[in-house]
């Protein structure tokens, strides 16, 4: 009988930092955020700039199950055995959050297929401002808005806005034509969160998902400086 | 052996909102919706019933010889034999593995820590469903109960997000069909004390052509 103490490859404590042969795991960072805000391209976007110099993969849990992967493929950012797509019977927040059985066993499952990773980029499917991912399935998270969808979303906050480890404000090259005012979406943001980082973005600019991109390596510098996990 | 002090561990165990993953999968109700076999709450009470004494009386009979302690091995190729559809065999395996990890944390437990490493790629769901409630200190009877419940309350929610049926209907759907829970969680659990060569068979050819269909859809919001 084998017996292990909750760090076997089908551990029972999710967030355990480590993997069967007592290797750190990747860096796990989910993207949520309402429909249509630019999750999935922001996602193509950190695949591009980082996938030279990281070894990548991505779960997308789209409503309609293949969409968003079929969207990373077609769009070519990653070779189709580092993204995997995971079914949410019609409850994007519920494979995020409340049971994330599903969501791990796929991060799992791409660790083992193609690791070593760097990182995982697990992406909700669209929901709405009150989704959040369990710290059972990513070590951060990003909230990814956009300035169409009204310039009070920062104000009204909720959990999204108002606790992700980053906050993205997206198509701020559609500010003007929208009427958003992206001071006010700034000072709104700061009021709500504080400390927490918010980075505006415009994916058809030159800088694109920089800012993005640049939090990522951060994080990752600092999850691969952490102490070593203890067995 | 079932205690009296074991009851609330029971509906710990058949919680809906135990995260083992039951909630993307539909039983088949989403291809039967699309079919338009199920419309209004009369068909989700015909297509579970229909469930209770096919699928759910198989998947209790597993489950409970597995609340027993019977082979593993032997009870996870039984439930193989029962399970013609390869889209329906992928889905158990997934299922059980996923509800093992979710078992492994709320009954910490040597045997379920065996039968984790035995089936890598996971067991079939109801014998993971019948050693988690061994590990919780349920009886066969608790998880044949356990297992007769899945197979209808995981229906009855897919087909309140999918048609947007009224839920209180389709509440009174299952509370309808509690004593038929009951009388086929009792044969299961009869039929596991006779070992894993008496344990039930039956089957629904429909569901299972119908999951092998589903399988193959490019757009679809559960996995089977």
């Amino acid at each position: 009988m084998h017996l292990d103490h909750g760090h076997s490859h089908h551990g029972a404590v999710s967030a355990d930092a480590h993997r069967p042969d007592g290797t750190r795991r990747a860096l796990r960072i989910g993207l949520g955020g309402p429909v249509g805000s630019g999750k999935t391209a922001t996602v193509a976007a950190l695949c591009r700039q980082l996938r030279d110099t990281l070894s990548l993969a991505v779960v997308t849990n789209d409503i309609y199950t293949r969409e968003d992967a079929e969207f990373l493929l077609r769009e070519a950012v990653l070779p189709p055995e580092r993204i995997r797509a995971v079914e949410t019977g019609a409850c994007p927040h519920t494979a995020i959050r409340d049971d994330i059985s599903a969501n791990l066993e796929a991060v799992e499952e791409l660790e083992d297929a193609v690791g070593p990773l760097d990182l995982i980029l697990v992406e909700s499917g669209g929901d709405n401002l009150t989704a959040t991912f369990s710290k059972g399935l990513v070590d951060a998270q990003v909230f990814v808005i956009d300035v169409a969808g009204g310039d009070d979303i920062p104000r009204k906050g909720g959990p999204g806005v108002t606790t992700a480890d980053l906050l993205v404000v997206n198509k701020t090259d559609l500010a003007p034509h929208v009427g958003s005012d992206l001071g006010r979406m700034a000072r709104d943001a700061a009021e709500q969160r504080g400390e927490l980082p918010v980075a505006f973005t415009s994916l058809r600019s030159a800088e694109g998902v920089g800012p993005v991109a640049e939090w990522v390596r951060e994080r990752l510098a600092a999850w691969t400086a952490a102490p070593a996990p203890t067995a | 052996m079932a205690r009296l002090t074991t009851r609330s561990a029971l509906l710990v165990l058949a919680d809906g909102r135990f995260p083992a993953g039951g909630h993307a999968h539909s039983g088949g109700a989403e291809a039967a919706v699309k079919a338009g076999r199920i419309r209004d709450a009369a068909d989700l009470e015909a297509f579970c019933l229909g469930r209770l004494h096919t699928v759910g009386l198989t998947a209790a009979g597993l489950a409970a010889a597995a609340a027993l302690g019977l082979d593993p091995y032997e009870l996870d190729a039984a439930a193989d034999a029962r399970t013609p559809s390869p889209a329906l065999r992928t889905a158990a395996r997934r299922l059980g593995r996923q509800l093992m990890r979710a078992a492994r944390a709320a009954w910490p437990d040597p045997e379920l820590d065996a039968l984790a490493a035995a089936f890598p790629g996971g067991a079939h769901q109801p014998v993971v469903l019948g050693a988690a409630a061994r590990a919780a200190g349920l009886g066969p009877e608790d998880a044949a109960h356990c297992a007769a419940y899945e197979t209808v309350g995981g229906p009855a929610t897919a087909v309140v997000r999918l048609l947007g049926l009224d839920p209180y209907r389709a509440t009174a759907v299952l509370a309808r069909l509690a004593p038929v829970m009951d009388e086929v969680a009792a044969r299961a659990a009869t039929a596991a004390h006779g070992g894993v060569d008496a344990l039930p068979a039956a089957s629904a050819p429909l569901l299972d052509i119908t999951a092998e269909q589903h399988a193959a859809w490019p757009v679809r919001l559960f996995a089977s």
